[in-house]
């Protein structure tokens, strides 16, 4: 990856760039920009990272981008001291299933800090966790983990699904005084999309409508968006207008934009590729039927993952979802056509 | 289901990841030239014996490994641990009366306490765990704020900045890797700011003492770990925690020396502790000190320690009290006398009513509070849930 310009600049720039270029990009400027920044995890120095995505950073910042000893729960607690001390940590745990070890320190410690005491020390400190699956990745490689963040008062838990959300997103996790979470899309690491880092995106806390539909709303996020936008796609040629919105964010959740969304069409699926049993996507559908009840001409269909542990890589496909998946639960919404 | 679909995934590609972890991932690390096993290291050892400069009797240790600490310091030590036993005391008392949910007791422990805050700086850290309220005391923080958490108002009662003190831990270890953190933040600032983590034996077990010193160590953190060996973790004796000749020789195995100090006797401690917080400040990396004590009392009011150690193991220690010990080693200096211990127990006696009073007054719990602090600023659904209680509350009073 060469150097590329800062995305601090005003002067309008349109670049064709990977995810994994976009978060690279904000977590340099966010090391320019300010010098208590400090990048830390397994492999993210010298090597820059397993996914490259700490590339370059310890060549231009040197120790602000170190590799430490290889302890999930050892890199938490010494970013929290950090962040107590006065800087502002960024952690990579270099796969999902990975950070586990660390959940004692996530749940009990960065969660709590801010709530425990009062407001008195509070914990600016983003965790970065490559998720999901898709990428024939072999066991623990490829869970979708959001779900336990999301349950955990105290933490912000964002989920871009492209490069301009990949960039905007962290450098407002970065600048946030609070702990946020960024569920890093693996499986959309190398796709690309031309933007303009200078334009400002929405920040943490609001949803997008990224396709405008009047029959049904999609609700998508992180790498499930692109195949709802496909499946929207496919449902045109067939003769239905789906809206889909992008989360972006989950904690905190944007209910305004997704009742609004759901209100407008009367119908909805949620698609998540964690499993869906007590998950997140339980969680949208069981707001949306307590919000929206009396606009919706079907009950909320979810399309998720099965409530198994993620299969093998020559499995993995069985259990993915998948446009058909979601124009299956389309079909289902009680069409009056039908 | 239908095929409608034509790539196995929307971008059309099956990506794999580049460098996953069960691939080699670092290119071979020269070989060190240093054979497996340096003799150098030997230094990092503990001593075969409990570092001690005073005897349980009260007489200096005739060949010290270490300086005796000044008298005035002594004298400051002795009055901190009776007001540390006094504090120990009142709040044993409190739980009787139900004015605290439960208190873990350091009594017997006083010697470590004051001596792990004695030897910092305002600038520097203490993390304490649920024991160690009496250090948290002598860092500074209020004793009616200490006892807050216990006492079922808040989970941290006191301001951790306004002393440099961390909110006493109650999960094991997990405070020792933050200790770490704030060491290297402040190293990475050119702060002079050292920090003491406490933990007792059988936090040694957990994982995150062993993260904790390994990153300590590998980052040079300016840490002092100091280990209260109290012999037992609630009922389970040291000997089903470790098979390790001491806690202190797990230093060597980090790479950071390790001291064994006798836990009650306050001027080794000082002496000990000392020395790692000028090696700390000086740039050299963190210190793991075994303070060898014992708990006097059960783990907690809850607890029955009948159950499983006899009276007569707890009446051998009592020879051996931190308080006696000091008193002895400084009425033989003429350091102190009986003027100085009656204006000494006026003012812990006055320290035990500010307790009693702050333990009984009412204090007024706002439970909207419980909103306030989750985040910087409340989530939309935060606030939602804080009027739904306001209203609760509302209907609660007019119903009244």
């Amino acid at each position: 990856m060469s150097p590329m310009p800062s995305a601090d600049s005003p002067v309008p720039h349109v670049e064709k760039i990977t995810v994994m270029q976009a978060l690279n990009r904000a977590m340099r400027d966010a090391l320019r920009h300010d010098e208590t920044v400090h990048v830390l995890g397994e492999d993210v120095g010298t090597l820059g990272g397993v996914f490259r995505v700490t590339d370059g950073l310890t060549k231009e910042f040197g120790e602000r981008c170190f590799d430490t000893p290889l302890a999930e729960s050892g890199i938490m607690g010494f970013a929290i001291g950090m962040a107590m001390g006065g800087l502002r940590p960024i952690v990579e745990m270099q796969f999902d299933a990975f950070a586990y070890p660390a959940f004692e320190q996530i749940t009990s410690h960065v969660a709590k800090m801010r709530n425990r005491t009062k407001g008195q020390v509070h914990l600016p400190m983003v965790i970065r966790i490559p998720y999901g699956g898709g990428i024939g990745g072999v066991e623990h490689h490829c869970d979708s983990s959001e779900s336990y963040y999301t349950h955990t008062p105290g933490l912000t838990v964002v989920a871009p699904s492209n490069p301009a959300d990949a960039y905007h997103l962290l450098r407002a996790a970065i600048a946030s005084p609070d702990p946020v979470i960024v569920m890093e899309p693996k499986r959309l690491y190398w796709s690309k999309a031309e933007v303009d880092l200078s334009r400002p995106r929405p920040g943490i806390g609001k949803a997008a409508i990224v396709r405008e539909g009047k029959d049904a709303t999609i609700i998508a996020y992180g790498q499930s968006v692109p195949v709802a936008l496909e499946a929207a796609e496919v449902a045109k040629r067939e003769g239905r207008d789906l809206q889909v919105v992008d989360l972006r964010s989950l904690v905190p959740f944007d209910d305004a934009t997704v009742m609004a969304a759901v209100a407008s069409t009367g119908r909805a699926v949620v698609v998540a590729e964690a499993q869906g049993f007590s998950s997140f996507s339980s969680e949208v559908a069981a707001r949306i039927g307590e919000r929206c009840f009396h606009s919706l001409a079907a009950p909320v269909r979810r399309v998720t993952g099965f409530d198994i542990p993620y299969p093998p890589p020559k499995l993995e496909k069985h259990y993915l979802v998948s446009v058909d998946r979601i124009l299956d639960a389309v079909d289902s919404l009680q069409w009056e056509d039908q | 289901m239908n095929c409608r679909q034509t790539s196995p995934n929307p971008d059309g590609t099956l990506m794999t990841p580049r460098q996953p972890r069960t691939a080699p991932t670092r290119a071979a690390e020269p070989p060190a030239e240093r054979p497996a096993y340096d003799l150098a290291d030997a230094h990092l050892l503990p001593t075969p014996e409990p570092i001690q400069l005073v005897t349980p009797e009260g007489s200096p240790v005739a060949d010290p490994r270490l300086p005796m600490p000044d008298t005035d310091t002594l004298v400051r030590a002795h009055d901190l641990m009776v007001q540390g036993r006094r504090f120990n005391d009142q709040a044993h008392a409190l739980v009787r009366q139900g004015r605290l949910a439960v208190y873990p007791s350091s009594h017997g422990q006083e010697a470590c306490q004051v001596a792990a805050a004695m030897v910092l700086e305002d600038q520097d850290w203490l993390f304490p765990t649920y024991r160690d309220t009496v250090a948290a005391m002598v860092k500074g923080v209020d004793p009616v704020q200490i006892l807050l958490l216990l006492a079922g108002d808040w989970h941290a009662g006191y301001d951790p900045y306004a002393h440099c003190c961390a909110p006493t831990a109650t999960p094991l270890a997990t405070q020792l890797v933050h200790a770490a953190g704030v060491g290297y933040a402040a190293r990475v600032k050119g702060e002079r700011t050292v920090v003491v983590a406490m933990c007792g034996d059988g936090a040694t077990s957990e994982g995150d003492f062993h993260e904790a010193l390994n990153f300590a160590a590998v980052f040079k953190a300016p840490v002092i770990f100091l280990v209260q060996n109290n012999e037992f973790a609630i009922s389970v004796p040291l000997s089903r925690q470790t098979a390790a000749p001491s806690l202190a020789a797990k230093a060597i195995g980090y790479g950071m020396p390790g001291k064994r100090v006798d836990g009650n006797d306050v001027a080794a401690l000082l002496a000990v502790l000392g020395e790692a917080v000028d090696r700390a400040r000086a740039g050299e990396g963190p210190t793991l000190v075994e303070a060898h004590t014992y708990r006097m009392q059960a783990h907690t009011n809850a607890d029955d320690a009948t159950r499983y150690r006899s009276s007569e193991a707890v009446k051998e220690w009592e020879p051996r009290d931190p308080i006696l010990r000091s008193q002895a080693h400084l009425l033989s200096l003429g350091a102190i006398d009986d003027e100085h211990a009656t204006a000494l127990t006026q003012r812990v006696e006055e320290m035990a009513a500010e307790m009693r009073l702050g333990m009984s007054a009412e204090r007024e719990l706002d439970p909207t509070v419980l909103f306030d602090h989750v985040f910087a600023t409340p989530t939309p659904q935060l606030r939602e849930q804080r009027a739904q209680l306001l209203d609760e509350l509302a209907r609660e009073e007019a119903a009244k």
